[in-house]
């Protein structure tokens, strides 16, 4: 990765993570998916900073990348970055978490937006993803199949079934992000289900797999660029939940939370360089 | 193109609704639409797509035993603009996969074509995990899933183009042995939404659906040889159910009937007792189908007559619930 692209994309990084903090605070008493959020930025940041093909102008266009968002409940990240790119406005991003917005707590599928898939209940991204990416072999279509899902998630029977499936079917055109923050509802992934090696049992499925620091950006650009021939790719993000904000970081309990004022003025202080954001 | 002609109505009865969806109609779609994809969880071969996925290797994918997968990758390739029918038994595409059905099919409307086969009592010995009761009644209340029901051989290929150009998802639910009796021995016109008067005289209306319509035409038979005469309605169509047709009979009916190979909670006649009771029922609703339980296994027959859903035991029950009018 080239130095200025680096610089420029950690500059994002730390844009949507101010972003993300100020949309959970937005949402009051109701809070929001803090941990798995914040953990996710740098993935986000390195996909849409560089590497995903989108045009907001020609939002159908088929031969744009796909970014399929599996555990979806990584909005903050998300709508963040969809904002950044200008899928969605900052007028419309003040609606997260409104009665009757389009922007709940899981995004929902609206290709106007960008938005591929619908999130929401776990497993459910990877076995679509495989169909889109089955589709773009067979229409000689020229995208990349992106999926984000969480090391939780991986508890799911249909995420193995998938990964089956995408190796049996040789997907080169597909990408599984793994966010391993290691955290899940009620504890650490370790305690409630040992997956042991996920980038051995990947590679035992037959996957081209990467295992690096999901939260340096340099480290998800290279592994994100280089892709396998005849075989799928996995990249094992290895990220801290709540990364970024001290008093989130490594506990389960933000999960799902709401920040009080002098908390988010505590997490925003802890922000490097940017301290506020200008919507797209 | 397919002919509708009686010699092969014929035909196709002798392979089954199963057989001539999988063995006929999908040659006929393949030929329609090129973006069509046929995916099976392992049951290529006995969903009778040999022929198929010789011919068509393209448009054929085995996704292995992961019903739930296949649902998932089947609504990746609908929403990238496939047709895709998907298959295999009935208990499991419906059950074992039933939240992706929820997720894809009814939540992202994506647009997937599931067909069930072997539904109601016809696996016979393979028991009650093969047996599929609860089916009509778990997609029911599933929001923007269309539930097509087959009475024959015949009806089946023509459920099988009619799905097609239809815009949305469905669920197709097959129903009997491989040889299938016919109801229909002559080309009439099919309309998704819309039931097929069978019968039209008398004052007694039978709702059938699937398999049941031709028990149920047997059954009218017997009872007219004692002078009762009834209606017969085949509902192919559950969901969305034909509003006018149940009015109708609720007008002119002393007695209705509703006969499913389902279980008799949440199925066909429970649609039916619904919409009787919002628009006022005028006549009793005699449900039969299969009881709410789990019974000793055995071959089809055997498990119809347990559930009284033989042609004679359908007919006698009617004969019993007029006579207490």
């Amino acid at each position: 990765m080239e130095k200025s692209l680096e610089l420029s994309t950690i500059g994002l990084a730390n844009k949507l993570r101010v972003n993300s903090l100020e949309m959970a605070y937005g949402t009051g008493n109701n809070g929001s998916h803090l941990g798995g959020g914040l953990s996710t930025i740098e993935i986000f940041a390195t996909l849409y900073g560089s590497l995903v093909k989108y045009n907001t102008q020609d939002a159908f266009n088929p031969d744009r990348d796909r970014v399929i968002v599996s555990k979806g409940h990584c909005v903050l990240a998300y709508y963040s970055a969809l904002n950044y790119v200008g899928f969605i406005s900052g007028e419309e991003l003040k609606t997260f978490e409104v009665n009757g917005s389009f922007l709940h707590g899981h995004a929902t599928r609206d290709l106007s937006r960008g938005i591929e898939f619908s999130g929401g209940s776990l497993g459910m991204g990877l076995p679509y993803a495989v169909g889109v990416a089955i589709a773009g072999k067979k229409r000689n279509r020229n995208y990349h199949v992106y999926v984000i899902v969480g090391d939780g998630e991986c508890n799911e029977g249909s995420v193995w079934e998938s990964f089956m499936s995408a190796s049996h079917n040789q997907l080169d055109n597909f990408t599984v992000i793994i966010d391993d923050n290691k955290l899940q509802y009620d504890g650490e992934s370790e305690k409630v289900l040992n997956l042991g090696s996920l980038q051995n049992k990947l590679e035992a499925f037959g996957f081209s797999t990467h295992n690096i620091d999901g939260h340096n950006v340099a480290q998800l650009y290279d592994a994100l660029t280089k892709k396998a021939q005849g075989k799928p790719n996995a990249i094992i993000a290895n990220t801290v939940k709540g990364k970024g904000v001290s008093f989130m970081e490594h506990k389960k309990e933000w999960h799902h939370s709401r920040l009080t004022q002098e908390q988010f003025d505590l997490a925003i202080s802890e922000q490097p360089v940017i301290k506020t954001i200008s919507h797209a | 193109m397919l002919e509708f002609t009686s010699v092969n109505f014929r035909t196709w009865a002798k392979l089954g609704q199963r057989g001539a969806f999988f063995g006929v109609a999908v040659f006929e779609l393949a030929q329609k639409y090129p973006n069509l994809m046929i995916l099976t969880a392992d049951l290529g071969y006995l969903s009778g797509l040999e022929r198929f996925m010789n011919q068509h290797p393209d448009k054929f994918l085995n996704i292995g035993i992961a019903e739930q997968n296949m649902i998932g990758v089947s609504a990746g390739l609908a929403d990238e603009g496939n047709l895709v029918y998907a298959t295999t038994y009935a208990t499991f595409i419906t059950m074992r996969s039933c939240e992706q059905v929820r997720h894809y099919l009814g939540y992202m409307q994506s647009n997937v074509r599931i067909v069930g086969s072997g539904a109601g009592l016809v696996m016979g010995f393979s028991g009650n995990t093969h047996y599929t009761i609860e089916d009509i009644s778990m997609i029911r209340a599933i929001p923007n899933i269309t539930i097509l029901s087959p009475a024959d051989a015949t009806e089946s290929v023509k459920v099988a183009l009619a799905s097609a150009a239809h815009n949305g998802p469905v669920y197709i639910r097959l129903t009997g042995e491989l040889s299938n009796p016919m109801v229909y021995k002559e080309d009439y016109a099919f309309e998704i939404g819309k039931a097929v008067t069978i019968k039209d005289t008398g004052d007694i209306t039978i709702f059938a659906t699937g398999s049941m319509v031709y028990n149920a035409l047997k059954a009218t038979e017997l009872l007219e040889q004692k002078n009762i005469h009834c209606r017969l309605v085949n509902i192919h169509t559950i969901k969305p159910i034909d509003l006018k047709c149940i009015a109708q009979a609720n007008q002119h009916s002393k007695l209705m009937v509703s006969v499913e190979e389902h279980n008799k909670m949440g199925g066909l006649g429970a649609t039916i007792a619904e919409e009787l009771t919002s628009m006022g029922a005028k006549a009793p609703l005699l449900r039969l189908g299969i009881d709410d339980t789990f019974r000793h296994v055995g071959d089809y027959k055997y498990n119809l007559e347990q559930n009284g859903l033989l042609p004679e035991q359908i007919a006698k029950s009617i004969e019993k619930r007029i006579l207490s009018i």
